[in-house]
């Protein structure tokens, strides 16, 4: 086991964003978290990268309690992620953001680096081929010196997924990364991230609010409402759950 | 690389000349006079004030955290430089209301030392700022930089036994010549840019960019944020020693809030993430300072006289602010620098432009 969250609860004043939340992940997997607008899916990933401390319960990742550590520390133990709303650094050159995720791993000091000694040079270039290795792979690696605020929508999509593998995460958290494309994009997109999983050896974590979308890569489909999960099981079993239907296109009321 | 280093060198062994040349050392030596000393100590301002500029552009341009804190490091630089290199005569004559306290008394260092103890100390001062400080974000942290920056300067007001109060300090040796300004200002763009082009540099654009993804990336953002603050005010503590000893007089006044305008406007003016744009609107901005002194004296046309109005000066660079904010907010820089192969584009366009004026075709 990965991820294993005991009885997570998220509140914000008088709201509970997320309650009671019991998930736990297996080495290698790609599960689906899904669930309509507000259901509390982006709470979930704030909680788990450090962004909020829950209000109860643990999250423990490979067996270590992580509840409540800061988000670069979260990240230095192996999970990354990626945001709904691109954060990219935009106005630095696409191999520029992907360096800033090898940034915690240097071990040259700030003096090395001011006085560009042997030591610092030599790591430089050993960071700067890891990341055109990374790019390469996202087929990133003819606009590596673009500012990638310029890159196309896609593009900065894959850019952005590319930037959280290189902190060489064990666990990949991605929030909606097929929003705002066509059903073409979005397949192609599922395509890529189900051979990112294999090639990296990650088990992934994966919002989307379109369920077609996630319905064919993940092995196992988590459905939130209210910050309540209301049905897990394969996708087949949870399309057919008569609860994530009412809560994606309303119960009819009988009068 | 080995061909950037020989161009690199010629460069610096003719600006070398040129300064050896303007600061008069050539005199003894071929007989060639130096330069007037008003122009010298303009070009001693710019160099200073480039140094401020840079300085200050690290924390505000670079890692996009809103410091207003320069003057109270600047005030630290300026008092420790000055009080290291009196002599003990000086100090006695300064020092008639309330006697200096003993060990600083005695104590003379040599011009060098005295400026890194002054950048130390004030580096020293932004740890001791920054640690609560640099937990706010955006305009709280401009306010509580600001605070701490009068703090700093009501301290030194009131510790008579220390800094002579509200009578400032008066008869520091002037030891700085143009090798000392030039020479601290190059040392301050070499290691700002080489911190930039570093990876310490890109964590800190990152932080710039976007709080949120860079700590998702694995950047510690208060280690960094505090790196950026600890390098910035190390180099303002400089640029004060430096101006204590161009100055030879100082007092807690001239360390007011203003100064960190003057400096924040050259960093606005020449673009905020721009060390070649620091520089540059630092040599502008000084220069003009001079340059504008006429409008403040009075003037006789004839029959006509235009009587002259003391602070107009600083009218001018607030309107010059005001237009710069709104018709060129990105400076004269943006966040790019200044390359061979950036003057030659813009030439290009500019000859373009001409050509496209005068009616013939292109």
């Amino acid at each position: 086991m990965i991820l294993d969250i005991r009885g997570m609860k998220m509140q914000f004043g008088g709201l509970v964003a997320v309650d009671n939340l019991n998930l736990s992940l297996e080495q290698g997997e790609l599960v689906g978290l899904i669930g309509p607008n507000g259901a509390g899916k982006t709470t979930v990933f704030n909680v788990i990268t450090g962004v909020y401390a829950p209000t109860q319960g643990t999250i423990t990742l490979e067996g270590r309690d992580i509840t409540g550590m800061r988000p670069d520390l979260i990240t230095r133990l192996g999970v990354a992620r990626t945001f709904q709303n691109i954060r990219l650094f935009s106005r630095m050159s696409v191999i520029e953001n992907i360096l800033v995720s090898l940034h915690w791993r240097l071990g040259s000091s700030v003096f090395d680096a001011i006085f560009q000694n042997r030591k610092y040079r030599s790591e430089e270039a050993s960071m700067r081929s890891r990341a055109m290795d990374l790019l390469a792979r996202v087929n990133l690696d003819s606009v590596a010196d673009l500012p990638a605020g310029s890159l196309p929508y896609g593009s900065q999509r894959r850019l952005e997924i590319c930037r959280a593998l290189a902190t060489e995460p064990r666990l990949l958290l991605l929030d909606e990364p097929a929003a705002g494309m066509n059903p073409a994009e979005s397949i192609e997109l599922m395509k890529f991230i189900g051979r990112i999983r294999d090639e990296f050896g990650l088990t992934i974590l994966l919002i989307e609010h379109q369920m077609r979308v996630v319905m064919g890569i993940s092995e196992r489909i988590v459905v939130l409402d209210h910050g309540i999960v209301i049905s897990q099981g394969t996708p087949r079993e949870v399309s057919r759950d008569p609860r994530v239907i009412a809560a994606y296109l309303g119960v009819e009321q009988h009068a | 690389m080995s061909r950037f280093l020989k161009r690199d060198l010629v460069i610096l062994v003719l600006a070398a000349v040129v300064i050896a040349w303007a600061n008069g050392d050539l005199e003894g030596l071929l007989g060639i006079p130096g330069w007037q000393s008003y122009g010298v100590r303009i070009i001693n301002m710019c160099a200073i004030n480039a140094i401020l500029a840079l300085s200050l552009n690290l924390v505000n341009g670079f890692t996009g955290q809103f410091s207003l804190g320069h003057a109270g490091f600047m005030a630290l630089g300026a008092y420790t430089t000055a009080l290291l290199t009196m002599d003990m005569a000086a100090k006695d004559r300064v020092f008639f209301m309330t006697p200096l306290v003993e060990p600083l008394r005695n104590l003379t260092l040599p011009f060098l030392p005295s400026l890194i103890l002054a950048g130390l100390i004030a580096g020293l001062f932004s740890l001791v700022v920054g640690i609560p400080a640099l937990r706010l974000r955006g305009d709280y942290l401009g306010i509580a930089t600001l605070g701490f920056a009068e703090i700093i300067r009501l301290i030194i007001q009131n510790v008579r036994k220390v800094t002579n109060g509200a009578l400032g300090l008066k008869g520091i040796p002037q030891v700085v010549n143009l090798w000392w300004t030039l020479g601290s200002a190059f040392i301050c763009y070499l290691m700002l840019r080489n911190l930039i082009n570093s990876s310490y540099g890109r964590a800190l654009k990152s932080i710039r960019e976007n709080e949120t993804a860079a700590q998702a990336m694995g950047i510690d953002l208060f280690k960094h944020k505090l790196l950026s603050f600890f390098i910035s005010s190390f180099w303002a503590g400089v640029g004060g020693g430096l101006l204590a000893s161009l100055l030879t007089t100082i007092d807690p006044v001239q360390f007011k809030f203003h100064l960190t305008f003057q400096v924040l406007l050259m960093v606005v003016l020449g673009g905020m993430g721009s060390l070649s744009g620091s520089i540059i609107a630092a040599g502008i901005v000084t220069y003009l300072m001079e340059f504008l002194r006429i409008v403040e004296e009075t003037h006789y046309w004839g029959s006509i006289t235009i009587p002259g109005i003391p602070g107009l000066r600083m009218v001018i660079f607030s309107l010059a602010l005001v237009l710069v904010v709104v018709w060129y907010p990105k400076g004269l820089m943006g966040d790019s620098e200044l390359t061979a192969q950036g003057v030659k584009a813009f030439l290009g366009r500019f000859r373009k432009t001409l050509r496209l004026k005068g009616g013939r075709p292109v």
